[in-house]
């Protein structure tokens, strides 16, 4: 019998995703551990932003099993996997930009697990500067403010399970910095991450662990303390 | 002579509050989900002939029917976004026009089956003949009513969608599909709940269409033009701007009608064209 502790808080095994024809990913392992950050890199095209998609059943079709909190969620649709406590902050956000701050934040709250413990004060302390913004339609905010938003919205669906999509593209490095110092928090409360990133730095800065895809497979995985930055950077370039 | 003019000009403010209630549904899917539906003239002459249908089986007054017929109604557009309209929404403009038109004709043809050519109206008792004397005025209760209910169901439904939980589902729908879907919020379901609120909205105008003006098998596509132009006229996807429109196009109709029974329709359009031209985003656009 394994202890609770042991058990991954997700678990893939030999995960294929297929875009009709387009095979996306070729038969991959990753785990993530209750409250551990877990890093994906990989160049363009590498299958990381698949691999999360995957997770939350928005890809065409996948073989292989995924286990979330010790229960098969790969046939299950995309709500009730975010009900159960799986969250995504999308590539390039993907904010309603019509919708004011808070009615986007609302949404998070809404379609996340029930009886959560998350509230809005909370958010407006995470990130104090979307409190007096609340009102304003999203898509009037800064890039910044609106990956706060992202993450905010995401944080109210009170999830288990952070996944996050190329957060930092596309943002000045100062409001990067602020970010990564915000998910390292959000992560002391035991939130489990899995963060897709190009930027390698960053991301293994804060990585209890990594996985680096190349061409839909898992070239390289381990701590980032294991191997120098060449080992690292052959493996994510394939050369 | 100008008490002639501002008996008109009340008349058709009140008539215009029927044109809005008509564009109401329109307005929501057309400026709000992003579609139009051709069959929305038919879907309300199919509900006169259901409201007419359960009345006389009933033996109770329509207005007592429509409350029976509005859950069916909700039920209704429901399952034909859920079951038909969803498969063709989004792959292209052209789908959900002719999926709609195929509707209309199925409508019509199916009404005319049922119910034959006759023309039909909906009675509310005392209702339909009683008036009110205001100064030198006299004004149906019936028109009073239903431009008074047109301003509450205006008010309401722009309270629904800027103010309510799933008005901002189903706005966040209309931004984006996609991230919707991506993050959790099923698409598929806001979609049905909004066309389910036009079904709400198609009853409500068949009811006092049908009490009005007379309605036969073949009347939706001339319903769906004054709805049409009523939503173009107040701005896509502004409730205020469709009850704006409606008194516009009442008023234009009924002043169009004093000098020859034959203006009245043609003024309506050209009154239209007038301030489509001028002005082609709409009065209150919202976008």
């Amino acid at each position: 019998m394994t202890s609770p502790t042991d058990a991954p808080l997700l678990s893939i095994e030999g995960l294929s995703v297929y875009y009709q024809q387009f095979r996306a990913l070729h038969g991959i392992d990753i785990a993530v551990g209750p409250g551990e950050i877990v890093s994906i890199i990989g160049a363009n095209g590498a299958g990381k932003s698949s691999l999360l998609k995957a997770i939350v059943a928005q890809v065409d079709r996948i073989e292989g099993r995924i286990r979330f909190a010790g229960e098969d969620i790969a046939s299950r649709p995309t709500p009730a996997i975010v009900a159960s406590g799986i969250a995504l902050v999308p590539e390039g956000r993907r904010l309603f930009p019509s919708l004011t701050v808070e009615e986007n934040l609302e949404i998070g709250r809404q379609i996340g697990r029930k009886g959560g413990g998350v509230g809005f004060a909370e958010i407006f302390d995470l990130f104090p500067v979307l409190r007096d913004k609340r009102r304003q339609p999203a898509g009037q905010l800064s890039g910044g403010q609106q990956q706060m938003v992202a993450l905010g919205r995401a944080l109210l669906t009170d999830p288990r399970l952070l996944l996050c999509d190329e957060i930092s593209l596309g943002l000045a490095p100062t409001v990067v910095n602020d970010l990564y110092t915000l998910l390292l928090s959000i992560n002391r409360r035991g939130i489990g991450v899995l963060l897709v990133e190009q930027d390698i730095r960053r991301s293994l800065a804060i990585a209890s662990r990594f996985y680096c895809l190349l061409e839909g497979r898992i070239s390289l995985a381990g701590r980032p303390g294991d191997f120098d930055r060449d080992t690292i950077t052959r493996h994510y370039f394939g050369s | 002579m100008i008490a002639t003019y501002a008996n008109l000009i009340i008349q058709g403010i009140l008539l215009g509050g029927l044109y809005a209630i008509f564009a109401l549904g329109l307005s929501l899917s057309v400026g709000v989900m992003r579609f139009v539906n051709i069959a929305h003239g038919d879907f309300i002459v199919l509900v006169s002939f259901l409201l007419l249908t359960v009345a006389t089986a009933l033996h109770i007054n329509v207005l007592l029917a429509l409350l029976l017929v509005i859950p069916l109604t909700f039920a209704g557009g429901y399952l034909l976004q859920r079951v038909l309209l969803q498969r063709v929404i989004g792959q292209s403009v052209l789908l959900p026009l002719l999926v709609t038109f195929g509707l209309s004709i199925i409508v019509q043809n199916g009404l005319l089956e049922g119910f034959g050519a006759d023309t039909h109206t909906l009675s509310a008792g005392s209702l339909d003949t009683s008036s009110l004397h205001i100064g030198s005025f006299y004004v149906g209760v019936l028109p009073v009513a239903t431009f008074v209910l047109a301003v509450a169901l205006v008010l309401g439904f722009d309270w629904l969608l800027y103010r309510s939980r799933i008005g901002a589902n189903i706005r966040a729908v209309a931004d984006d599909v996609a991230a919707a879907d991506l993050i959790g919020l099923s698409s598929v379901r806001i979609y049905a709940i909004a066309m389910g609120i036009v079904g709400v909205t198609v009853a409500i105008a068949a009811c006092f269409m049908g009490l009005r003006m007379n309605f036969d098998a073949t009347s939706g596509p001339s319903r769906l033009l004054v709805a049409f132009e009523v939503v173009v006229l107040g701005g896509l996807g502004s409730l205020r701007g469709t009850l704006l429109g409606g008194i516009i196009l009442g008023i234009a109709q009924t002043l169009g009608g004093q000098i020859d029974g034959a203006w009245q329709v043609l003024a309506g359009h050209l009154v239209f064209l007038v301030i489509f031209l001028l002005r082609p985003q709409g009065l209150l656009p919202r976008y």
